[in-house]
């Protein structure tokens, strides 16, 4: 079953403190847009929206992009990795962009991310905002708004359930042989 | 997908058609975006070799490879070594060595695709073969109605023309029967097919056949007009163009007939005026241009499938 180790009110406690440390971070919310990394960071992403709406009363445009079409490791997957709509509704030029994903490991994902970004248009920043910080970095990538940070062993899986995906909210750290 | 080539319709499931218009709508949100461009294929080359006229597929996949980060090479044969009497295995073969790693191919000979998919390592896509296939036209056919109308099964589709030399209305057949459409074919008697005549047996779809336009269009979903082509005349095949037009042209009151919103669909290029009233090829009904332009869409799907087969080494 794999070991839980963020409840449903952690996730929601570490998704506030991110929202003001992006308002604290930017000073506001003026030019930010969010882009949320398909597929659970885009609902992680619609969540911080409401959140930085609430604190501020402004709307923040949300994108949703998925990097399918970016990566790295395309000819190692036997199953091909089925491509998703990515809808950025706003130019990105001159934007504070703030990347969101679920889980940050490698890293790679989010070098997929930059280059899709820098097709629509040039932001005047992004910054990078995950759930979990699992570690092993393969390239050189850091996040500037973490939930909370997990040490793992590179044969552990985290997963991270939402309620709009799987549910309900938790982040459950599972090895190898045990079943999620 | 799991498969080397796209040769024609006939041996995919409704699921791996499914993939590709799924697919095909990423790739058209792709051609939305500021920059046109992704890198899946970036590195690999597309060779497309054409040994008929074309004016819509070559420039499509041509744009769709380049969409997709590839090199693209191409050929048409009439200024090729063909015309020095290269064979087309030899001619596979040379641009195999050259490091062609997907081959869209169109030829005057059915089945000439299938011999390239033999001698070829890499992918082959087939762009037309004689009268046999064109699986490409069909999946952005569906890819349109789809879109247009939502979903495939159940809609009346009539295919309306030159049906028996035709390699358009074959792969739409295996195609809209395959997504659960019914599909009518309607025109000459000497321009439609033995089999289509004596309806389906075996492994082939089921098709209606009407002689009459007026009922094959009634209540139809998707009405497909297909060019006819003046040589049909000289052959014997029609007494007269103009008693084709009279017989069989979509005329405004003829498309009435079929449901309200049908639609009006061609794959180019077309003869305004034979088999089509100018009119209808650009009512508001016509979607004959966004065919063209989704056309990209599709073969960008199907290049990015492809090349993700068995460690395609993107």
């Amino acid at each position: 079953m794999g070991k839980q180790i963020l409840t449903e009110v952690d996730v929601r406690r570490a998704l506030v403190r991110v929202a003001h440390e992006i308002i604290e971070r930017n000073h506001g919310v003026q030019d930010v847009v969010l882009v949320g990394l398909r597929t659970r960071g885009v609902p992680l992403a619609r969540r911080l929206a409401h959140l930085l709406a609430d604190l501020e009363t402004t709307t923040v445009p949300l994108g949703e992009l998925d990097i399918t079409l970016y990566r790295d490791d395309l000819d190692v997957h036997s199953l091909q990795p089925v491509v998703r709509l990515t809808d950025i509704p706003v130019s990105l030029t001159g934007k504070k962009v703030i990347l969101v994903d679920d889980v940050l490991y490698t890293g790679r994902s989010v070098r997929a991310a930059l280059d899709a970004l820098m097709d629509f248009g040039r932001p005047q920043s992004i910054q990078l905002a995950v759930l979990i910080d699992r570690g092993h970095r393969e390239l050189p990538i850091r996040p500037d708004f973490v939930g909370k940070n997990v040490p793992t062993s590179r044969d552990e899986d985290v997963r991270v359930h939402l309620t709009e995906i799987d549910g309900c909210d938790e982040v459950v750290i599972t090895k190898p042989d045990e079943e999620v | 997908m799991n498969r080397k080539d796209v040769l024609d319709l006939d041996d995919f499931t409704p699921d791996e058609i499914s993939l590709v218009l799924e697919t095909a709508d990423a790739m058209k949100e792709v051609l939305s975006r500021p920059i046109r461009k992704v890198p899946p294929l970036r590195g690999k080359t597309v060779v497309i070799l054409f040994y008929e006229a074309s004016t819509r597929t070559r420039v499509s996949f041509e744009l769709a490879a380049k969409n997709l980060s590839a090199d693209v090479v191409n050929i048409s044969a009439s200024t090729s070594s063909v015309t020095k009497g290269e064979s087309l295995v030899d001619t596979i073969r040379t641009l195999q060595a050259l490091g062609a790693d997907i081959m869209v191919i169109r030829h005057s000979q059915s089945g000439a695709p299938y011999l390239v998919a033999q001698h070829l390592a890499g992918s082959v896509i087939n762009a037309g073969d004689g009268w046999h296939a064109h699986p490409t036209q069909a999946l952005l056919d569906m890819y349109t109605v789809r879109e247009k109308l939502g979903s495939i099964s159940g809609l009346k589709v009539t295919i309306v023309g030159d049906i028996l030399h035709s390699r358009v209305a074959r792969s739409n057949i295996w195609g809209f029967t395959k997504m659960g459409a019914r599909v009518t074919l309607c025109g000459p008697p000497t321009l439609l097919p033995v089999m289509g005549r004596n309806g389906g047996s075996g492994e082939i779809p089921e098709v209606d056949v009407e002689y009459d336009i007026r009922k094959a269009l009634a209540d139809a979903d998707v009405v497909m007009g297909l060019r006819i082509q003046k040589e049909r005349q000289e052959g014997g095949l029609l007494p007269s163009l103009r008693e084709y037009v009279q017989l069989f042209q979509l005329t405004a009151d003829r498309i009435a007939l079929a449901k309200p919103g049908a639609l009006v669909m061609h794959p180019g290029p077309m003869n305004e005026g034979i088999e089509i009233a100018p009119d209808v090829a650009y009512c508001t009904q016509s979607v004959i241009e966004e065919q063209v332009a989704n056309g990209v869409a599709v073969r960008m799907a199907l290049l990015y499938l492809l090349a993700g087969h068995r460690g395609g080494r993107v």
